[in-house]
């Protein structure tokens, strides 16, 4: 597997304290409210600290893998993108899914493997190392952001469980719970979203779970307390608050594919020569741009995940 | 009395309605200006200007169900304004999508126009609209006759049919909302096809009373 070389990667230090300073004063305001909103619903009390949404992630390391392109702001990242199981709104998300409670958390890990287990989020996040990965994130609908997040490889937990020859796929599994999740008490998708990888594509170095980004633990906007990152794949396949992941011998029928398979496939890779049939592929508009860029193929990421499709027809493959 | 409720309509009804029309333009452009329209400011613009749109060719079209069942006639002298504002407002739509969403990008207009139904049913209904606001003036009335006035301005129908299939093929999952504009239009264009029965019924009962 190739590794890159950090290219002159790290985003310039003014830019962070800038935003850091930002969002200081923003989260003063913050914990304000929720303090005078703490003490009247106590609800909020048992959760441990440090898996509060807002604090800082410690032992993370900078990665490698890394781009160097302007930072998606944080107030962008977190109040703008599409979770349904809050909201169709993508503006609405942040506010629908204040206070949902992302501890205590388990994910299941079974299926063809010859070790499942089910893993606590804290245990997870203290047995893997953290890194820090800056990543393109492009939107089926043509948007697109460039986030830090904060992860490890899916590759290491999958190797810890130890997929048997029969594990060819990984299906993915979203908390099912539309008392918590009150996107879910309308059927706009078949609950509960399920998403899928090829165990290779699972297993390559780019291939992270999240549990953060920005350097903070992951808002419940944005997949709490757990989510998949594929970055050169749309980010429908980003699947967010994870309580399952089984390998499977058959390929997992995604949600978007189940509900409309003419519009979106099992991989989803980013493809600007393959349009979607109601729109465009082939320009996308980073989120605080005024003119549209060209959207490149496989989301840029080609030289390190073409390989896993050659031979393959991505027109009939998308 | 009858000079009074004239004067009514005029100094009061009729600048209000205008100046309410003209909130969600002003309130757009109040947003836009203090930043306050979140990550993507051009979707957000082309989206609430596609809303009022829909909105108030709605509106028009409720304005002959509204005086039947209220009794208030007046209302009916308030249409052609709100059907220009319908126009403005598609004209806000169409313009923040060439300048602000594609830049003139002609090449992908082109393509959206051929290749997106969605699209193409808007730029439909929107050039169906343009025809419409030109003859609204009460010359224009006089000049095309009652008759045929009538007639060309019976397509509102046809664009508001048009606007609610756009906004249908265009979402992705959640058709919520298109199905609930499409059902307002249904149920206008029921009360439509009812009322005109009635004065069909009640035209052949006056005729047949005639010959005897
Ligand atoms: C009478 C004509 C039209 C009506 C009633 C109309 C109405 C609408 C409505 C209700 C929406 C959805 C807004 C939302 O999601 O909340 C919409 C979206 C949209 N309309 Fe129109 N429209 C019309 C004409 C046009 C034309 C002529 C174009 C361009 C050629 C156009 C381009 C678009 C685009 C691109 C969107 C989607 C925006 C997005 O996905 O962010 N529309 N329109």
């Amino acid at each position: 597997m190739l590794i890159k070389a950090p290219k002159n990667s790290d985003v310039s230090s003014s830019e962070i304290t800038d935003e850091t300073l930002f969002r200081q004063r923003r989260r003063f305001l913050r914990t304000a409210v929720n303090l005078a909103l703490t003490s009247t619903i106590a609800t909020p009390l048992f959760v441990p600290a440090s898996a509060r949404a807002g604090t800082k992630l410690s032992n993370v390391k900078k990665s490698a893998y890394t781009i160097d392109e302007e930072l998606t702001p944080f107030e962008d990242v977190t109040h703008y993108n599409n979770f349904y199981e809050f909201t169709t709104e993508k503006r609405d998300v942040a506010e629908m899914a204040q206070g949902f409670q992302a501890r205590p958390w388990t994910v299941e890990v079974n299926g063809e493997v010859h070790k499942p287990r089910t893993f606590d989020i804290d245990d997870a996040i203290k047995r893997y190392a953290l890194e820090e990965r800056i990543y393109r994130l492009r939107c089926v609908e043509a948007w697109s952001m460039v986030i830090p997040w904060v992860g490890f490889p899916l590759a290491k937990l999958l190797k810890d469980v130890e997929p048997t020859a029969n594990g060819k796929y990984v299906e993915f599994t979203t908390l099912h719970d539309p008392e918590r999740m009150p996107g879910q008490r309308r059927k706009v998708l078949p609950w509960p979203y399920v998403e899928g990888l090829r165990l290779d594509e699972a297993m390559h170095p780019l291939t992270i779970l999240a549990v953060g980004l920005y350097g903070e633990v992951l808002p419940p906007q944005n997949g709490a307390p757990l989510r998949l990152v594929v970055p050169w794949k749309y980010g429908f396949k980003c699947i967010k608050s994870i309580v399952r992941i089984r390998l499977t011998e058959k390929q997992p029928r995604n949600t978007w594919q189940v509900n409309n398979a003419r519009e979106y496939g099992f991989y989803a890779n980013v493809n600007p020569n393959v349009d979607h049939p109601r729109w465009s592929q082939s320009r996308e508009r980073r989120i605080g741009e005024f003119f549209k860029r060209k959207t490149l193929m496989f989301n840029g990421y080609g030289e390190e995940v073409a390989g896993l499709y050659t031979g393959m027809d991505l027109a009939k493959f998308y | 009395m009858a000079m009074n409720s004239e004067l009514w309509l005029r100094r009061i009804v009729k600048p209000t309605v205008f100046f309410v029309s003209l909130l969600p333009a002003t309130l757009l452009t109040w947003y836009a200006l203090t930043d306050q329209l979140g990550a993507n400011p051009i979707e957000e613009i082309v989206r609430t200007s596609g809303d009022w749109t829909l909105r108030f060719l709605l509106i028009t079209l409720a304005i002959t169900p509204t005086r039947r069942l209220s009794g208030f006639h007046w209302i009916a002298r308030l249409r052609r304004m709100i059907g220009l504002f319908a126009f403005f407002y598609a004209c806000l739509h169409f313009l923040s999508y060439l300048v602000l969403d594609q830049f003139f990008a002609w090449g992908e207009i082109l393509k959206d126009i051929l290749k997106r139904p969605f699209i193409t049913v808007g730029l439909v209904s929107f050039v169906m609209l343009v025809p419409l606001a030109v003859t609204s003036t009460n010359k224009m009335m006089k000049r095309l006759g009652g008759k045929r006035w009538q007639r060309l301005h019976q397509s509102v129908y046809i664009i508001a049919c048009g606007g609610v299939l756009h906004y249908l093929w265009m979402v992705k999952a959640d058709i919520r909302d298109p199905i609930i504009y499409g059902s307002i239009l249904i149920l206008l264009l029921s009360h439509r096809a009812w009322s005109k029965r009635k004065e069909e019924a009640v035209r052949r009962r006056r005729a047949h009373s005639a010959t005897i």
